[in-house]
């Protein structure tokens, strides 16, 4: 059977076998790397595609179909276009700042991806606080932003970086309770050790009615965090133009727009881990002939399937919702979203010390 | 107490909306004095976009003026049309054949509908929904393909003459008006499931960018934005001209006067063309579709007024005439101008986003403002 595993074991064996231990290390690292970098282009470049598809679908209108079979290239082209573009910065500007901000975003970006379990055994990264650092570094993205809008120079991108600051600052707490909620379950940070528990049933089967409330605020508060309609008041386009990456051109606004694709795919990695299982495939209880079925479908096809899954919902909120007001948004979700969520995490723990879950 | 509210103090903020900006829909520029995020003054700067239509008109035969009025408020070209060839009728004291007349009107609420319908999905998208407003163009569409087939044209008809219209209606139109019809009552329901029961939605509307009847009335504002806030202004029952007083309908009111009203007077007004349209369809009485005219018109000295109700308020066209074969003076009175006024009115003490929205409400044509 198809395995990423066993690849990876391949290269480090036969690295190994001609190297010197250091320098097979070394290597290992530089294909690590590369191998992220190719990931983070290759998502950019589908999600992209995707949610152009969605939003056709939605629209009764076709979407991308000349470049190669459906308009697959449609975004390689649009990324030539971007690259070839001049890069301005305007004068106003406060250009250290301003040429910063988009790496802040996109390195920000980059590093989340490092704990992500993509397949069976197959992880950069699979350090112990797991989700912890998801949180934590997801968290500093918002100093991307706030460094853009502020730099400018642009009063749009200013207001749009500090509608965004707010928001994701506010809405961080609940995605964090969410996902705590499903901690107090797994007792582990660690993300080998989530989808592990999860070997008999997802958590949102396990989990009764706290998870399915959890699940639910955790979609609504990653759609948040990542600045999507129909909460995308940093970037409202017939409020504030391009809120805070107004004053972007070229390849810098491309890099938000691609640490945006790239962000989407985070949380829902991060929900499809916590919630859907990860990697693991669909079992029904004692249904051994169709747990084997599942079984022998390879562990990255669910996880990307899953994962697919979550994306093309947040898509659906995006081209089907309108956007809500500044006070609107906090009032969700200081009004509603937090408290319930505490309440929830409160029901899962005593269903936890009571053991009244799968 | 205006004036207090709307002074400029130190550290306020100022923004210029426009000229070039994704929810003007045109060249509107609006200068916004923010205390923070709040509104404290709006004023709108015209003449981006000013081409002297007026003017221009001076130099033109009573023949050749309607069509300019095309570009006026383009979205209800006919009805701008309309209201010129009713004027000079008027001053001619034409008799106009009763099938000019069922056609008119006909033609006149095609015109509503898709002037509507192209609100409603740009409305939708000041709010930031993208998706409504490919639904909207759906059903627009078929009401262009009609207006394509018997007019040659989809958005500036110049379909009216003095005395009538300028060619027969096509042997298909009845035919496909009937299947517009069909598809509107099929499709219709959408518009609510997608957008006016969206809990979002009515937040954003509701309470918003309140216009008190009287406010309405003292800012001169007409059409579907005066009949939010409770004030009978339908030209077309006020003043009844061509068939329409032989047809029956509701004039549409609300008297929350907040942004969610003007939105579903729209909607309603939509259901209500149909209706009028309905009652025509079957009975376009046979005969001329045009009045016989000198070749060429010379309006008798005098002043001359005719007012109608395009889609956005009332329009009147005023000709002063000295007896020659062009017009000594054309104004017009254009219903976007006056609800704009209102504009500073509504919003202060909002946020930005609800500044969108409450202009999204007032269906404004830039160049029906600018003329």
């Amino acid at each position: 059977m198809f395995s990423l595993e066993g690849i990876t074991n391949f290269i480090h064996e036969w690295l190994n076998s001609h190297l010197p231990a250091t320098f097979a290390l070394l290597v290992e690292f530089v294909l690590v790397g590369v191998a992220a970098i190719g990931l983070f282009a290759f998502l950019g470049l589908v999600l992209v595609w995707m949610e152009r598809k969605v939003a056709a679908v939605m629209q009764l209108r076709l979407g991308p179909n000349r470049l190669g079979p459906k308009g697959i290239f449609q975004t390689s082209a649009d990324t030539l276009k971007l690259i070839m573009k001049e890069a301005l910065t305007p004068d106003n500007a406060d250009k250290l700042l301003f040429n910063l901000a988009p790496f802040v975003v996109i390195i920000v970006a980059m590093l989340i991806l490092a704990p992500i379990s993509f397949a069976k055994n197959f992880q950069i990264w699979d350090i112990n606080i797991g989700v912890l650092y998801v949180t934590a570094i997801s968290s500093l993205s918002v100093i991307g932003v706030l460094m853009a809008g502020w730099s400018s120079g642009n009063k749009y991108s200013l207001l749009g970086a500090m509608l965004s600051g707010a928001q994701i600052v506010s809405y961080e707490l609940s995605a964090g309770l969410s996902i705590l909620t499903i901690i107090v379950l797994t007792g582990s940070l660690k993300i080998s050790d989530i989808v592990a528990s999860q070997e008999n049933g997802w958590w949102i089967f396990k989990g009764h009615i706290p998870a399915i409330i959890a699940f639910v605020i955790f979609i609504i508060a990653s759609t948040a965090e990542t600045n999507r309609a129909p909460f995308d008041l940093a970037e409202a386009e017939s409020e504030l133009t391009a809120g805070f990456h107004t004053e972007y051109g070229g390849m810098k606004f491309a890099l938000f727009f691609l640490a945006e694709y790239i962000n989407i795919f985070i949380v829902c990695a991060i929900g499809a881990t916590l919630f859907l299982g990860g990697w693991m495939p669909f079992h029904i209880g004692h249904w051994v002939a169709f747990n084997h079925i599942m079984d022998y479908i390879p562990s990255s096809f669910w996880f990307f399937g899953k994962t697919g899954f979550l994306i093309f919902l947040i898509m659906w909120f995006r081209w089907t919702f309108p956007r809500l007001r500044v006070d609107q948004l906090l009032n969700l979700e200081w009004k509603y979203l937090l408290p319930i969520s505490m309440f929830n995490l409160l029901l899962m723990s005593v269903m936890a010390i009571m053991g009244w879950y799968f | 107490m205006f004036e207090e509210v709307g002074t400029t103090t130190e550290g306020d903020l100022i923004i210029n909306l426009g000229p070039q900006h994704p929810a003007t829909h045109g060249v509107l520029h609006l200068v916004i004095t923010l205390n923070g995020e709040i509104i404290k003054k709006v004023e709108p700067h015209l003449g981006y976009i000013h081409r002297s239509i007026e003017k221009m008109t001076e130099s033109l035969s009573y023949r050749q003026f309607i069509y300019v009025t095309s570009r006026m408020d383009y979205l209800s070209a006919h009805i701008n049309n309309h209201a010129c060839a009713l004027c000079v009728e008027k001053a001619l004291q034409l008799e106009v054949p009763q099938r000019a007349q069922y056609i008119r009107v006909i033609m006149d609420e095609l015109t509503r509908i898709a002037s509507h319908e192209l609100w409603w999905g740009a409305m939708a998208m000041d709010l930031g929904a993208f998706t409504p407003f490919f639904h909207a163009f759906r059903e627009r569409e078929k009401i262009n393909e009609i207006m394509e087939e018997t007019c040659g044209a989809r958005l500036t008809m110049n379909y009216m003459v003095p005395g009538g219209v300028m060619v027969d209606l096509h042997p298909d139109f009845q035919k496909k008006v009937k299947a517009f019809i069909q598809q509107y009552k099929a499709k219709i329901h959408e518009y609510d499931e997608l957008v006016t029961g969206n809990i979002i939605f009515q937040n954003r509307m509701k309470g918003i960018g309140y216009l008190s009847a009287q406010d309405a009335v003292s800012y001169g504002c007409t059409g579907p934005v005066a009949r939010g806030s409770g004030v009978a202004s339908d030209i077309r029952k006020i003043a009844p001209y061509d068939v329409y007083d032989k047809v029956e309908f509701d004039e549409v009111l609300q008297t929350e006067g907040d942004s969610f009203a003007r939105y579903m007077i729209r909607i309603q007004e939509m259901h209500q063309s149909i209706k009028i349209i309905e009652q025509l369809i079957d009975v376009i009485p046979d005969g001329n579709f045009q009045a016989k005219t000198k070749a060429v018109i010379k309006l008798p000295k005098g002043e001359f007024y005719q007012r109608v109700e395009t889609a956005r308020g009332e329009l009147g066209v005023y000709i002063v005439s000295e007896g020659a074969a062009q017009p000594y003076r054309i104004k017009y009175r254009s219903p976007g101008f006056s609800n704009l006024s209102a504009l500073d009115h509504m919003v202060r003490g909002h946020k930005i986003g609800d500044l969108i929205a409450a202009m999204g409400t007032l269906d404004l044509v830039i160049p029906d403002i600018d003329r």
